[in-house]
């Protein structure tokens, strides 16, 4: 059984806003009996404010589908149209604290649910492309049919093609074989071979210097394979060169990171605006470490220094 | 008040007697059966022991027919993989769209390494028709594999005829019959089965044990190559205890099996009826007539099988469901799909699959619990209406 958050379970047991709005002038239906769930979300919709006033679900679906149904319909009450639009599927599961991935799809029913009946208030007509296609990857919730279009469109040839225009393949790579079958199927229609990578690549993060970038700095050959042992400097470069390649993915958020000193396998850092008090600041930091794992071909070890351990090394 | 166990098709819980046979076998008895000492020696008498136990379950005319793998899966995969290494000529499987995924993955798989497989199709009631199945057995085809009974429906195939007729055409047969073991009568000596795979977790012993039943004389190849356990048929030092333990849960199931076609049978259909009775909207899937003694399969319409259990889940009772919205697909099970059960029905199908520790009491409070589990869904689907059930279909989804 699935592991759901006490918040989806609460959302399961106990919904919120069930059964249909009695008098609602907006209607959204999403899904069908042969996709395995559907959606059907009623608004009272204020037409002098376009406020929403009350917001009732019917669902037919698993689990976290009535679970995120319920989130949607709470999370819209109150809002007007053109605020309730800006919620999207990931508010709907961040609401949940989180669903399972092979459950995301459930948040996507919501969020088109909302959509479709904002639609319907404004009598507009939406035009809905949804296909229902085998899931393939379940940690991004990509179906067969995305993938086998982003192949298609972009002429895709490697799985890891496939994971940087979808994010398919990124995670557990339980999916790779199944991509690796539709590469193959496309490919083949096109008359071409697909041909493997023979191992595995290391997956490093994106703006992450690679080892053969030094190569050309240093006019050294570091075959990724046999790392060759780095002098203290060309460590130390190639430290400061993955920090430049992520830093301005954190600057872009109002956030910095600085290196403070490489102390063999620990390397000190601080982190600067927004980083500080972001609680995702868990993550860049496992993020940063594993770059510069990738990088280096070593094991070390990040570290944040506070202000007042910043001042003391200062003073050493 | 107890939690209701009624998923033993899943897996079954280890019987007392069971787990007190094969605690020794931790302990003092931990002798490598392969070794010359007489730690070893009396492990492998115990191995033997556990062998011709297994013998009589199956029927079967030797004891050397026994060979111990790890899994229902791994003696699947065996069978399969090595009929078709025994005999490179042949490139054709028959197995039928019910199968477990242990069957129909590998054979998909094998489809993509260019083999062809024939899946057999099933009617409403998940019943083959054999004159199809005659026509496709000829000499090109390397096995024919069909289960004993289905894991979800419970129906039971009529294996043994369709042995003769593969043997008639001089073709390989293997059963997987990890639903069926310990349930229905087994006697592979008078049969044209060569191959048959079982689970010991699904007849009381501990998961990770299984058996694959190899007829003297059948041309093989070991999956797993390496010492010579199991006569070199498969390689691996024996996981002792739980060979220990398989061996008396199959002595244990020989026991029990007039009472589980019996009372447990009488238990399973109290419920079915007992359901049926008191929701309206829901219907039995399978061949009622010729199924597992235990297992009931349920489908309820309008309302999807993972709520249901979550549900149910909530009051202490344990089922299943053959909706495969639980592996993250939103499809019905394959088996619903291959019977034609409606989509308006097969996503809200629940299995009960009782055991002989099942009690009445039980099959009450489940009976008690049901129908208002499926009542709260349907009041929040948006099927569940008077214009659907009238045939007029009010919900019109954008994409349906
Ligand atoms: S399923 Fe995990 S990465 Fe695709």
């Amino acid at each position: 059984m699935w592991e759901y958050s006490e918040k989806v379970k609460q959302h399961f047991f106990d919904p919120k806003n069930a059964g249909a709005v009695v008098d609602a002038n907006a209607v959204g239906d999403v899904g069908s009996l042969s996709c395995g769930d559907a959606l059907r979300l009623t608004l009272k919709v204020n037409p002098e404010s376009e406020r929403i006033d009350e917001a009732g679900f019917q669902t037919f679906g698993c689990g976290s589908a009535i679970a995120s149904s319920s989130a949607l319909t709470e999370l819209i009450k109150g809002l007007t149209l053109d605020e309730a639009l800006k919620i999207d599927n990931q508010d709907i599961a961040d609401f949940l604290d989180g669903l399972p991935p092979e459950k995301m799809h459930c948040s996507v029913m919501g969020q088109e649910a909302l959509e479709a009946a904002v639609a319907n208030y404004r009598g507009e007509e939406i035009v809905d492309d949804h296909e229902e296609g085998a899931l393939i990857c379940k940690c991004f919730a990509v179906d067969d049919i995305k993938v086998r279009e982003t192949v298609r469109k972009h002429q895709l040839s490697s799985v890891e093609d496939v994971t940087n225009y979808t994010k398919a393949g990124g995670a557990c790579s339980s999916c790779h074989e199944a991509i690796e079958h539709i590469l193959e199927e496309e490919l083949s229609a096109l008359g071409q071979a697909f041909k493997p990578a023979p191992i595995a690549k290391r997956k490093a993060a994106a703006n992450v210097v690679q080892i053969q970038d030094m190569q050309v700095e240093t006019g050294e050959s570091y075959a990724p394979k046999k790392k060759a042992k780095l002098s203290n400097l060309q460590r130390m470069k190639l430290v400061e060169k993955t920090l430049e390649g992520i830093r301005p993915t954190l600057q872009r958020d109002h956030g910095d990171v600085e290196l403070i000193e490489i102390d063999g396998k620990h390397i000190n850092v601080s982190l600067k605006g927004a980083c500080t008090s972001c609680q995702l600041a868990d993550d860049t930091l496992s993020g940063l470490q594993k770059a510069l794992i990738d990088a280096l071909g070593e094991l070390v070890e990040l570290h944040v220094l506070s202000e007042k351990q910043q001042h003391n090394l200062g003073g050493l | 008040m107890n939690d209701i166990y009624m998923d033993n098709n899943a897996t079954t819980m280890v019987a007392p007697e069971v787990l007190e046979c094969m605690l020794p076998f931790f302990c003092e008895q931990y002798g490598n059966a392969s070794s010359m000492h007489s730690f070893g020696n009396k492990v492998g008498m115990a191995l033997r022991e556990a062998r011709q136990q297994l013998q009589t379950l199956l029927g079967a005319e030797h004891d050397s027919e026994v060979i111990f793998t790890s899994c229902g899966t791994e003696s699947d995969s065996t069978a399969i993989l090595s009929a078709l290494r025994a005999q490179p000529d042949r490139k054709e499987i028959i197995t039928t769209e019910v199968e477990h995924p242990a069957i129909l993955n590998l054979c998909n798989n094998l489809e993509l390494q260019g083999y062809t497989v024939h899946y057999l199709k099933v009617d409403k009631q998940g019943c083959l028709d054999l004159k199809a199945y005659k026509s496709l057995l000829s000499e090109r085809v390397a096995l024919v594999s069909v289960m004993w009974a289905n894991n979800e429906t419970g129906n039971v195939y009529p294996v043994e005829t369709m042995a003769a007729m593969a043997e008639a055409a001089n073709v390989m047969f293997h059963t997987d019959a990890v639903q069926a073991a310990g349930k229905l009568p087994i006697n592979l000596a008078n049969s044209s089965i060569h191959m048959l795979s079982l689970s010991g977790h699904k007849l009381h012993a501990p998961k990770g044990i299984g058996v694959l039943y190899l007829k003297r004389g059948t041309r093989f190849r070991p999956l797993l190559r390496g010492g010579h356990q199991e006569r070199g048929r498969r390689a691996g030092t024996e996981n002792t205890a739980s060979i220990v333990a398989l061996g008396k849960a199959a002595e244990l199931a020989l026991a029990h099996m007039a009472y589980e076609n019996s009372v447990v049978s009488k238990l399973r259909d109290k419920l079915e009826q007992g359901i049926l009775q008191a929701v309206p909207n829901c219907f039995v899937t399978g061949n009622t007539l010729k199924r597992l003694p235990n297992t009931t399969s349920i489908a309820f319409e309008f309302i999807e099988g993972e709520a249901l259990l979550l549900l149910l889940n909530k009051q202490g009772i344990a089922a299943s469901s053959g909706s495969a919205c639980t592996s993250g697909s939103l499809e019905p099970s394959h088996v619903m799909k291959a019977m034609g059960i409606p989509l308006t029905a097969a996503h809200g199908t629940l299995r009960f699959s009782l055991s002989r520790y099942n009690t009445e009491e039980e099959v009450d409070r489940v009976i008690a619990a049901v129908p208002g589990i499926v009542q709260r869904l349907r009041s929040l689907s948006p099927y569940w209406s008077e214009g659907v059930q009238s045939g007029d279909a009010e919900f019109a989804p954008i994409y349906a």
